[in-house]
């Protein structure tokens, strides 16, 4: 009796193998995981700094110009190149890759903007005298507690390597996209869909870093301006 | 139009642009409350609930998240928000550190070094 006739053929599973158990491809399921592994990096990053402000005194010195209004403008340059991004990959999936190109250099346009007024913004606080491990000395007298607790030099190290690790995410992502928009025609849809998560996950990182460094260290009374 | 349609992306232009207005809308929440005066904690409550609602949104539409298989997102969502929440193990030590800091009152005496003969 030959086993061939008495074997029982069981259909295929999600995990059997030779099926994509996700329906994603394996080069998408390895962005999803570095974006979960990068989120883990900023998220210990944030944390670190909740940590050091609430056991401190904390300066608050973010005037509303420029700082908060420079942050708003690249809050809302990222969130635009998200959109415009998201254009390029719903162009991209209906076959029309001109269009996916235009839309992703209009998404660099966006990302670029956003590096530039954060260096103006960084180059502003530098020439006020912030530096990784010291407050200008006019912030410590301005923050200095009422029994004589003075504010943090932690503030510009956490500052400067939360915003500065986005920043660095921020100008990877243009040259990645600029490799994507080059190379266009040769990539399949996919390749772009995945370039777009890398970008929008950029995005979404600064929806946290924003309200946490910019929002909650805004200059409310005007202290530092008297 | 090319022949080959590869791959169906769900999601019209117009849903796109209506989450962006949302999402800008929500900032502009933000940058608002910034100037309300209010304690922080309850300042912090409502911008890392407005944060997480923008994060959503993102994740789910333009990372396309809300259409991917269940399985794909049981396997990414779930871990990742475990894992930060296994962060805060820390701030019980922050709060006791602050308690605990010295306070600075005056520059502490230093003796005289030892003149060399």
């Amino acid at each position: 009796m030959s086993t061939e006739a008495g074997a029982v053929h069981f259909p295929a599973t999600d995990w059997d193998g030779g099926v994509h158990p996700y329906r994603v491809g394996h080069r998408k399921l390895g962005m999803w995981l570095f974006i979960v592994s990068d989120s883990l990096t900023f998220s210990a990053l944030l944390i670190g700094y909740s940590y050091l402000r609430a056991s401190n005194v904390w300066p608050t010195p973010f005037p509303f110009y420029p700082s908060i209004v420079f942050s708003s403008v690249m809050t809302f340059c990222l969130l635009s190149s998200s959109l415009t991004m998201v254009f390029g990959v719903s162009a991209s999936s209906r076959g029309d890759k001109t269009a996916a190109r235009k839309w992703i250099l209009a998404t660099m346009f966006f990302g670029a903007a956003f590096v530039v007024l954060h260096l103006i913004e960084w180059n502003h606080l530098i020439s006020e005298g912030l530096r990784p491990f010291s407050l200008p000395a006019h912030w410590v007298s301005t923050f200095t507690t009422s029994d004589g607790r003075l504010p943090t030099p932690a503030f510009g190290a956490t500052f400067f390597t939360i915003t500065g690790l986005h920043m660095f995410h921020v100008a990877t992502g243009i040259i990645y996209l600029g490799v994507v928009a080059g190379r266009v025609k040769k990539l399949k849809h996919e390749d772009i869909e995945i370039s777009g998560l890398y970008w929008h996950f950029v995005d979404l990182v600064w929806m946290f870093v924003f309200p946490l460094i910019y929002i909650l260290s805004v200059d409310v009374g005007g202290h530092l301006a008297k | 139009m090319s022949a080959h349609v590869e791959e169906h992306f769900a999601g019209s232009n117009k849903l796109f642009v209506s989450i962006w207005f949302w999402l800008l809308l929500l900032t502009l929440v933000e940058i608002g409350l910034a100037y309300k005066p209010m304690p922080i904690h309850f300042m912090l409550t409502i911008l890392l609930g407005l944060s997480i609602i923008k994060a959503a949104l993102i994740v789910a539409y333009f990372m396309h998240l809300k259409f991917e298989r269940l399985s794909l997102i049981l396997t990414i969502v779930p871990m990742l928000v475990i894992c930060i929440c296994l962060l805060f193990v820390f701030f019980p030590d922050s709060f006791r550190s602050r308690d605990m800091r010295y306070e600075f009152k005056e520059a502490p005496a230093v003796a005289p070094a030892p003149e060399e003969h």
